[in-house]
């Protein structure tokens, strides 16, 4: 058997462990390029229309940004977990109120249940595209230096909360 | 019932596969004859029982029984008919049952058309095809099985994606399985004749019409989803270097330089090697295509089934099929020496050189499709790879094999010099010369300039070499045979592609804007109005509709319908554009979200000599098929017994 014939072979056992792998993978799963990068810089106003909010908000403490919108069916299914969430001393819950209107929202908050420290009104996505949000809900961790440390995209179940962010809160104190 | 039946005759075919591979390959072990011509009959056996399974499914549509899952999941009562056919094969089971159709197809054509063939062959590549064939029925019997019931019965079906309720992509599946599948055949003979040991004139004389009516299909049913893709997707462009577009583009790569390289085996016993390589890369290709459109493993548009179980077992199809045939290549590969050398410049030579550049290109889109794939194996980012990539690497390689196409024809065979056609080379540079300038002064683009020339050159040469060929003289000309017209088809195809897509790319112009009605968009000399906005109700969708008029100056050009339609029942979107094809000019608009007080969103488009494209492609198929008519690819008739001379 001469040695150049088993080139083509070669090169096809390598291309079939590159599919196998490639089987493993999903390919639809995106991690966030922001993470370990700063929030991006936004000038909004807040839900009730009284302040404007930027990122200075998230210094110093460590924060749960939550992508919500009253159209959102998902957002209230997760909802629940993040009422749950209201009074930790150590974590501020920040909000963003995504292609609403104030009534709507704020109907569907007294409905629900308002778990936010404060909400980013943000109703023509100026924020949501700098976060590369695809849809809602999502919802990001970020650090005490203002770093987005963590993305989770679709509902914050209990599992989510216990296994992944609660761990990852107390690490960042 | 109709149902089981189906199901049965799927299960009978597959244990005819199992026995049509090995009978007939311990037959041509044994040179029994018995046993070998047993493949004969399977064959035809086998394709008959996967007809009626398919017939089967397809009246299961017809009557739209949703007791069956399939019908349930993919079709509708109020479906129109023809898409309650291409329903059939509008989904994963079906479509995989139709591609085994046509694999039992192929496979009957041996037996109907080889008669002339060498016996042990013959058997050897009949088994084959039904190894691969019984994987396949493996396959849908344990993973994808068409026929499994639902109960309780719905009231009434899922629906059929809308997008595919269209005649073009009704038929771009069945073309494009053609192709596919047709280069089953040529990877069966080459694995057969290297079990044999032998790759010879014959096999290659036989095996080259079967390449050109697979090549030829694949050609047309690529084509096919360009066209569509065009009209249906309403973003203005042809192709995407989608993943799975460049799947289906790999094979026609591989297929076009195993097309050359038989046609050198088969006149001038040279290049067996690389034959035989490029037939089991071809459908190699064919299979990762299938693999990597049903399996998930790369984004695409063009989602399919996303099913990892699934891929694992058509990966396990690949793996086996062409990793055996490989091995057997590794073991007799050293058997393949060419016996008459040739030197560069001659029409071997060019041909090889025509399957080096086609396989670099070919190279080039597989690294682009799978080097996302292969990244992330390495470290873990997700990179896309997308049009920038391709553009830059492919058309390079493309413009060189223009270059070589044009001239290469010319050339003898085996010994030969570029000195000697001094004077057809000559003229050639001098159109070109002239359509080069003559295109950048009127068109105002270099790049477009060089890029007509190009395809100016391709036709000037294809027609100097038929000129040569034929003498100048009608006489000539008539004498020409037929895969010579085929040759002059095919290359004047590409030519004419060649130009298409250069002056869609270079002179093009498109516009956006968010119009009321009576407003209008410009695209030089042409205005784009929109004259009404309306809406309704039409079969099982709702639509919102946009006329928009297109005048040049003072005349009206034509009226372009665009709509927006909303199908309740899959609650989906999707936009259909007003086109207005014509052989020069096409005029394109789509309509998008909006209302009245705000004003719709519009998006026109002015594109030239874009048919052009694919009637290029549709050239390059037909003539195809026009070389079949070639007698010289007929294998001589088997000696018939020698009949007794009436006494005169």
């Amino acid at each position: 058997m001469k040695l150049r014939g088993l080139i083509p072979l070669g090169l096809f056992i390598l291309l079939l462990g590159a599919l196998a792998f490639g089987l493993t993978r999903d390919p639809r799963i995106l991690p966030s390029e922001l993470i370990e990068k700063p929030f991006p810089a936004f000038a909004l106003e807040n839900l009730e229309g009284d302040a404007l909010l930027n990122p200075s908000i998230l210094n110093n403490q460590v924060s749960l940004v939550n992508v919500f919108g009253s159209w959102c069916v998902a957002c209230t299914v997760e909802h629940p977990q993040l009422m749950a969430l209201r009074d930790k001393p150590d974590l501020q819950l920040v909000g963003i109120d995504w292609r609403d209107t104030r009534e709507a929202a704020n109907r569907w908050l007294v409905r629900n249940g308002n778990p936010y420290d404060v909400i980013i009104f943000d109703p023509n996505s100026k924020l949501i595209v700098e976060l590369g949000v695809t849809g809602a809900p999502e919802t990001f961790i970020v650090d005490k230096a203002g770093k987005i440390r963590y993305k989770h995209v679709g509902i914050i179940t209990a599992d989510d909360w216990d296994e992944t962010l609660r761990p990852l809160v107390e690490s960042l104190q | 019932m109709t149902a089981e039946l189906g199901h049965i005759a799927l299960i009978l075919a597959f244990c005819v596969a199992l026995l049509q591979t090995a009978i007939p390959l311990l037959g041509a072990q044994r040179n029994d004859a018995r046993m070998m011509e047993f493949g004969d009959r399977a064959a035809i056996g086998q394709f008959l029982l996967i007809a009626f399974s398919f017939l089967a499914l397809t009246s299961v549509f017809l009557a739209s029984d949703f007791s069956v899952k399939l019908a349930a999941l993919h079709s509708h009562s109020e479906k129109p008919l023809l898409y309650k056919i291409s329903g059939v094969w509008g989904n994963h089971e079906g479509s995989i049952l139709l591609w085994v159709l046509m694999m039992a197809g192929y496979g009957a054509a041996v037996p109907l058309f080889g008669k002339a063939l060498p016996p042990g062959l013959k058997a050897r590549a009949i088994a084959i095809q039904a190894l691969i064939t019984a994987g396949f029925l493996a396959f849908i019997l344990f993973t994808s099985n068409p026929f499994e019931r639902l109960n309780p019965v719905p009231i009434d079906g899922n629906g059929l994606n809308p997008i595919l309720q269209d005649p073009g992509l009704a038929f771009h599946p069945p073309f494009l399985y053609l192709g596919y599948v047709g280069f089953s055949l040529p990877f069966s003979f080459a694995v057969a004749a290297l079990i044999e040991g032998r790759v010879d004139s014959v096999w290659a004389k036989w095996l080259r019409p079967w390449v050109l009516v697979a090549w030829s299909f694949l050609t047309i049913g690529i084509a096919l989803g360009s066209f569509w893709a065009y009209y249906e997707l309403g973003w203005g462009g042809w192709w995407m270097w989608d993943p799975v577009e460049n799947v289906s583009f790999m094979p026609w790569l591989a297929g076009t330089a195993l097309l050359h390289s038989i046609l050198v085996l088969g006149t001038r016993h040279s290049l067996a090697s690389w034959t035989v390589l490029l037939a089991i890369t071809t459908f190699a290709l064919s299979l990762i295509g299938t693999f990597v459109v049903r399996s998930g493993i790369l984004v695409s548009v063009h989602a399919f089934a996303v099913d990892p179980e699934r891929g694992v077992f058509l990966l396990l199809l690949l793996g086996l099929a062409t990793g055996g045939a490989l091995t057997l290549y590794a073991m007799r590969a050293h058997t393949l020496r060419d016996p008459v050398p040739f030197n560069a410049a001659s029409r071997d030579g060019a041909l090889v050189l025509n399957n080096l550049l086609l396989t670099a290109a070919l190279a080039t889109v597989f690294l682009g499709t799978f080097y996302p794939l292969l990244i992330d194996a390495v470290n873990g980012s997700k990179i896309s790879v997308g049009a920038p990539y391709f553009e830059l690497t492919f058309t390079p390689i493309m413009c060189l094999l223009i270059l070589f196409m044009g001239i290469g024809p010319m050339l003898k065979w085996r010994v030969d010099t570029l000195k000697r056609l001094r004077v057809p080379i000559v003229l050639c540079l001098k159109i070109v010369a002239v359509v080069i300038i003559a295109t950048a002064i009127i068109g105002k683009s270099v790049l477009g300039a060089l890029a007509l020339g190009l395809a100016a050159w391709l036709a000037v040469g294809t027609i100097l070499t038929i000129g040569r060929k034929a003498r100048w003289n009608r006489a000539g000309l008539r004498a020409q045979p037929a895969s010579t017209w085929g040759f002059v088809g095919a290359h004047m195809g590409v030519a004419i592609f060649t130009a298409a897509v250069t002056i869609m790319s270079v002179w093009s112009a498109t516009d956006i804007g968010t119009l009321k009605v009576g407003d209008s968009l410009t695209l030089g000399k042409y205005t784009y109005t929109l004259e009404d906005v309306g809406g309704g109700q039409r079969d099982n969708y709702t639509f919102l509709a946009g006329e928009i008029s297109v005048t040049k100056g003072e005349t009206q050009l034509s009226t372009l319908l665009t709509e927006r339609r909303f199908y309740p029942v899959r609650n989906q979107v999707t936009t259909e554009a007003g086109l207005d094809l014509s052989f020069g000019q096409t005029l394109f608009a789509s309509i998008g979200e909006g209302d009245p007080e705000g004003g719709f969103v519009v998006q026109v488009y002015r594109h030239s000599f874009v048919v052009w494209i694919w009637l290029g492609a549709l050239l390059m198929a037909l003539s195809g098929f026009a070389a079949l008519a070639d007698r010289r690819l007929r294998l001589p008739k088997p000696e018939t017994a020698p009949t007794l001379a009436a006494a005169e």
